[in-house]
């Protein structure tokens, strides 16, 4: 069986632009074509989605009307990480030599809107003002600060952390560093995560060209491996978003499931990884996302943190890019773009983000209604 | 004012209690009841009205729509909700009826009550099901 490649990558910047989230989606797509140095003509089979932007083969007139198959994706908030892992299929079957695979969005200011029918949910959940995914991350970050002695100070130096690689980013948002005292005196949104420590719904484009050993042999060209990519959803048990109940039988996570098969499927464990992309919707899911990764052991987050280890320069930098608290997060993008930086890092074009010698890059996109999808890339 | 449907707050009861389902096959209990429509046989129970704070968080914010509450910023007045489990039962989510938040904390004693979520832009009052603490001043 071929091994599959990413051999070319595009990015529209994120953030909050005049364009269309399609056009977004267009722009990073003609960019990772080029990258790879390929055109749409050579392209077999292409999936793509957004969450909130519309279908991806609208894309299509604008790229060339050739016929190729082209399959819309929604999945939520694994949206990219579905449409990647469709793609990584593909080609790994020997059916296709080259793919490209798309996420775009576009989202309105404020948080997310969700309906309760889309979720199987009584109306009085919503209307009682109940159905928040900050509600959500407030509450499952605080049991775990409880549990585990994670400070309020971690969470503000992860907030920090980002702001502090965002700055270095081309693509990112957020571009200016924000001081830790700012960040702990920001205004409180759902106890203990405060306003600077919350990624907000935002826009961007990404877009992966993917190849067989065969296509990769013939354009002579370099790229970096999919070793291990999983999709999984909410174990029995679990603590996810948008649940009246929990049942009193505890149980492990979409996350903590979606990783194990990643590396199973890699052969690699979390000591081998250089660097990690880990869902930071807020401070507290990048801490905890630490645990259920296997990266450390549910509480070695706080001495971690505090030796700097998750930093540009420590044992394991993680959101090299800023993740999402500095780029947002346009759902349909969000977990492209962690490939997409776990790319730059590998081919060691990360400039003055650049983990020293990265060769194993980590990424791991979590959302709604406990959904993961973990992918390991070598270099 | 609108009152929670009897089907998840049954206050035919004296004292009133939370409805839920238990699943025949495995014994498993859900929350709230659900439509039993899928065939699965689901036989109507009632809930403990005591329990344990596990999680909780103030929301800061007025949530947009459908929040039944007022929306608008400046009239907002934060509410605390939070999981409360009832032991060997489920853990429920709830309103948290508190007056200083600062007091809330994994593991105290909540018992069961209701709490009115003001209406806004002229909505009527909605009546909610709630857990507060369950001190001796409050029994």
């Amino acid at each position: 069986m071929t091994n599959v490649h990413i051999i070319g990558a595009g990015i529209h910047p994120f953030g909050r632009h005049d364009a269309s989230g399609l056009d977004q989606g267009v722009f990073a797509a003609r960019q990772a074509l080029a990258d790879a140095n390929v055109e749409w003509g050579d392209i077999q089979c292409a999936f793509g989605g957004s969450h909130a932007a519309g279908n991806a083969d609208a894309m299509l007139p604008r790229l060339g009307l050739n016929g190729t198959q082209f399959i819309n994706v929604f999945n939520g908030c694994a949206t990219g990480g579905s449409a990647l892992l469709s793609a990584y299929w593909a080609i790994k079957s020997g059916e296709f030599e080259t793919a490209l695979v798309v996420g775009f969005d576009k989202h309105p200011r404020g948080a997310f809107a969700a309906n309760p029918k889309n979720y199987g949910l009584p109306d009085w959940y919503a209307e009682s003002g109940m159905m928040l995914t900050t509600q959500f991350f407030g509450m499952k970050i605080r049991r775990y600060m409880d549990q585990f002695g994670i400070s309020e100070q971690t969470l503000a130096k992860v907030a920090h952390k980002a702001f502090e690689n965002g700055a270095k980013t081309d693509h990112a948002w957020r571009r200016t560093p924000v001081d830790l005292e700012t960040i702990s005196n920001s205004q409180m949104v759902s106890d203990p995560l405060r306003k600077f420590m919350f990624c907000s719904p935002g826009e961007g484009g990404v877009a992966l060209v993917l190849s067989s050993d065969k296509k990769l042999k013939q354009l002579g060209g370099k790229g970096v491996q999919i070793l291990g990519a999983a999709v999984r959803t909410r174990p029995k048990g679990s603590f996810e978003v948008f649940a009246p109940s929990l049942s009193v039988e505890r149980g492990g996570s979409a996350t903590a499931l979606a990783s194990k098969a990643a590396f199973e499927m890699a052969g690699l464990g979390p000591e081998d990884i250089d660097v990690a992309q880990l869902q930071d919707t807020e401070s507290g899911a990048e801490i905890m996302h630490m645990a259920e990764n296997g990266f450390c052991a549910d509480g070695e987050q706080e001495q971690m943190i505090a030796d700097g280890e998750t930093r540009l320069g420590g044992m394991l930098p993680i959101n090299t890019d800023g993740g999402c608290i500095a780029c947002g997060e346009p759902i349909g993008a969000s977990g492209m773009r962690q490939i997409f930086e776990n790319v730059v890092q590998l081919r060691g074009s990360a400039s003055n983000r650049q983990v020293e010698g990265a060769r194993l890059g980590y990424s791991q996109v979590y959302g709604a209604p406990g959904i993961s999808a973990a992918c390991i890339l070598g270099g | 004012m609108n009152l929670i449907s009897q089907d998840v707050y049954d206050d035919t009861l004296s004292p009133p209690r939370l409805v839920a389902g238990r699943i025949v096959d495995d014994g498993r209990i859900v929350f709230p009841l659900p439509d039993n429509v899928s065939g699965e046989e689901v036989e109507r129970i009632h809930l403990k009205r005591e329990g344990k704070l596990w999680a909780y968080t103030v929301q800061r914010f007025p949530p947009g729509p459908p929040f039944v509450g007022v929306r608008d910023a400046a009239e907002f007045k934060p509410f605390a909700v939070g999981y409360v489990e009832l032991e060997n039962e489920i853990i429920v989510e709830s309103h948290i009826v508190i007056d200083d938040f600062s007091q809330l904390s994994v593991g105290m004693p909540m018992i069961l009550t209701t709490t009115i979520i003001p209406g806004g832009d002229g909505r009527e009052d909605t009546q909610m099901f709630a857990f507060k603490p369950a001190g001796p001043e409050n029994k």
